[in-house]
């Protein structure tokens, strides 16, 4: 394993009110594997990735994380974690082992520039002069700058259009295969995950609600949730009038999450017991249901 | 002239730089839509979509935007040539429009419900109490929890889909014959978007039309009565029968687009 969570939860004031946003979190990483975390916005799985490498600030975090390795992060927005008025070459030497020569570094990131598709030349450049495509390569060449284990590819192509986004997700898949690097991709999109994850945990308010491999989960999803998740992507063979909307309203904020199964007001298969104080797991996942 | 509601005819588009260098976004565009028509625009990010759909309540600035060549009708009219008193007649009645990004299109300083008042107000001839009743029946209908409350909201408050919701009242409201969407979805939530483009299936009825330009093809499978595939400006395969497209798609590109949004479908 590269990672192993158990229990993870974090607890912090969100508008003066006392939230968990990630409440009783369990997965692992197997060494060199490709795992994702998906649910909606604001089910947690940022900040679950976030605590995982120490990077959550003014929070509690209570739980265990064992990290048997390098991490590294990119995210949505590359602009916002590339510095504006440093080159580009600069940026991907910064997380580099400073003990290695500063030739050896500068070669390396001239290394890494090719690695993820980019001409040498573009090290000289600030991030300003790239497209979003460029910007995120670069993001994508600073964290393997790290030499780490596990990359966290947090939304890496939310904000690129759909070309560049298979191009970019392509190359992480490539460069992670290449250096036997595990990649935990946090997701929406379950497009995504069926292309790029070989085992995927589902999120919904701050909890992991179902897991698995993939393909398993994709085809016999058993919470409702899940299903509801698949059923709403829309498909090419899907006769136009079928329903889409499985799942209505969105996920309510932290400090409103309800007792029970946090997903009961929008699950279309909750019974009374599902609002209870006393509720465990859903009926779904144990097996004890007839559909 | 035929009499559908919107006749595009050998439609070029280009941009002239400030160096004067022209480059062409779109050219020999020809399409056509009617009253109870959802028409599908898909193509890859540059292949000129949405200049195209853009150019119908003439939305691209020009300059930098021009017209070598071809007619856009709406009603029976040619927008390229309407003076700019009746195109912003047009722009605002007859056509409602509903962007990628909510928030760019929203006033970020004016309560939403002001908004939609305004628009009402703008372009109509109803008392101020009577557009305010009518924001209010729109942020209900386009499902907005709590309207009397959200109506004194500002877009920063809302979340993305909200946002959208309140574009799409803000498009609908005044009753327009042709609603031209661009990429409504692609910022949302999978579970979001699903209700967004139910909710505009269940708008557009048989009075009005839909141009949606998008790059997923799950989407067009859901929401088009008709399709037009664009690959460098270019009209390349047109289909009137949606599943027949998705069975057998003409062009190779077409093919390319169809056999790779099947691989990236869940198994």
């Amino acid at each position: 394993m590269i990672l192993e969570v158990e229990n993870l939860r974090v607890e912090f004031a969100i508008d003066g009110r006392r939230s968990i946003p990630v409440n009783g979190v369990s997965f692992s990483v197997p060494k060199g594997a490709r795992v994702a975390l998906v649910g909606e916005s604001g089910c947690g799985k940022t900040l679950t990735a976030l605590a995982v490498g120490s990077l959550v600030d003014r929070a509690k975090v209570a739980g265990g994380i064992k990290l048997h390795g390098k991490i590294s992060y990119i995210f949505q927005n590359p602009m916002q974690s590339l510095d504006p008025v440093m080159r580009v070459g600069n940026q991907i030497m910064e997380g580099m082992d400073a003990s290695l020569p500063s030739s050896r570094r500068k070669e390396f990131s001239q290394e890494l520039l090719e690695a993820v598709g980019l001409p040498r030349a573009l090290a000289r450049r600030y991030p300003c002069e790239l497209s979003g495509g460029q910007q995120q390569r670069v993001m994508i060449a600073s964290a393997l700058a790290q030499n780490p284990q596990m990359l966290v590819a947090d939304e890496p192509t939310t904000a690129l259009d759909v070309t560049t986004q298979k191009e970019v997700l392509d190359l992480i898949d490539r460069v992670a295969s290449e250096r036997k690097m595990a990649v935990l991709l946090i997701t929406h999109n379950l497009g995504l995950v069926s292309r790029y994850s070989s085992y995927v945990n589902v999120m919904y308010a701050g909890k992991i609600v179902e897991s698995g491999e993939v393909k398993s989960v994709l085809a016999s999803p058993r919470h409702p949730y899940t299903k509801g998740l698949i059923a709403a992507v829309p498909r090419i063979d899907a006769p136009q009038d079928a329903p889409l909307v499985d799942i209505p309203g969105t996920v309510p904020p932290p400090w409103a999450w309800p007792q029970g199964c946090a997903f009961h007001p929008r699950c279309p298969n909750a019974l009374p017991e599902c609002s209870s104080e006393n509720f465990t797991i859903c009926r779904y996942l144990t097996g004890n249901q007839q559909f | 002239m035929s009499g559908a509601l919107l006749e595009i005819e050998n439609l070029s588009v280009s941009y002239r730089g400030e160096d004067g260098r022209e480059s062409v976004a779109a050219s020999g565009v020809s399409l056509s839509l009617n009253r109870g028509e959802s028409l599908c625009i898909v193509g890859e990010s540059g292949s000129g979509k949405s200049s195209v759909a853009m150019s119908v309540p003439r939305l691209l600035p020009s300059p930098p935007a021009f017209y070598p060549e071809g007619k856009i009708f709406f009603k029976g009219e040619d927008v390229l040539s309407m003076p700019p008193d009746a195109l912003r007649a047009v722009r605002g009645k007859h056509i409602g429009v509903v962007f990628q990004d909510p928030i760019g299109s929203l006033s970020p300083l004016h309560r939403i419900g002001e908004q939609l008042v305004e628009t009402l107000l703008l372009h109509s001839d109803i008392s101020r109490a009577a557009a305010r009743a009518m924001a209010l029946e729109w942020l209900e209908k386009v499902g907005i929890p709590e309207p009397l409350q959200r109506f004194k909201a500002y877009p920063h408050e809302l979340s993305g889909g909200m946002q959208q919701r309140v574009m799409i009242a803000m498009a609908l409201i005044l009753g327009p014959d042709l609603i031209i969407a661009d990429e409504p979805t692609t910022a949302l939530d999978v579970t979001v978007q699903a209700q967004i483009l139910d909710l505009m299936r269940s708008l557009v009825g048989k009075s009005s039309a839909l141009l949606l330009i998008t790059h997923d093809l799950g989407v067009v499978a859901r929401m088009a009565t008709k399709l037009a595939v664009m690959k460098d400006g270019k009209v390349i395969e047109k289909s009137e029968d949606v599943i027949a497209f998705f069975t057998e798609p003409k062009h190779p590109h077409s093919r390319a687009l169809v056999a790779e949004a099947r691989k990236m479908e869940l198994h």
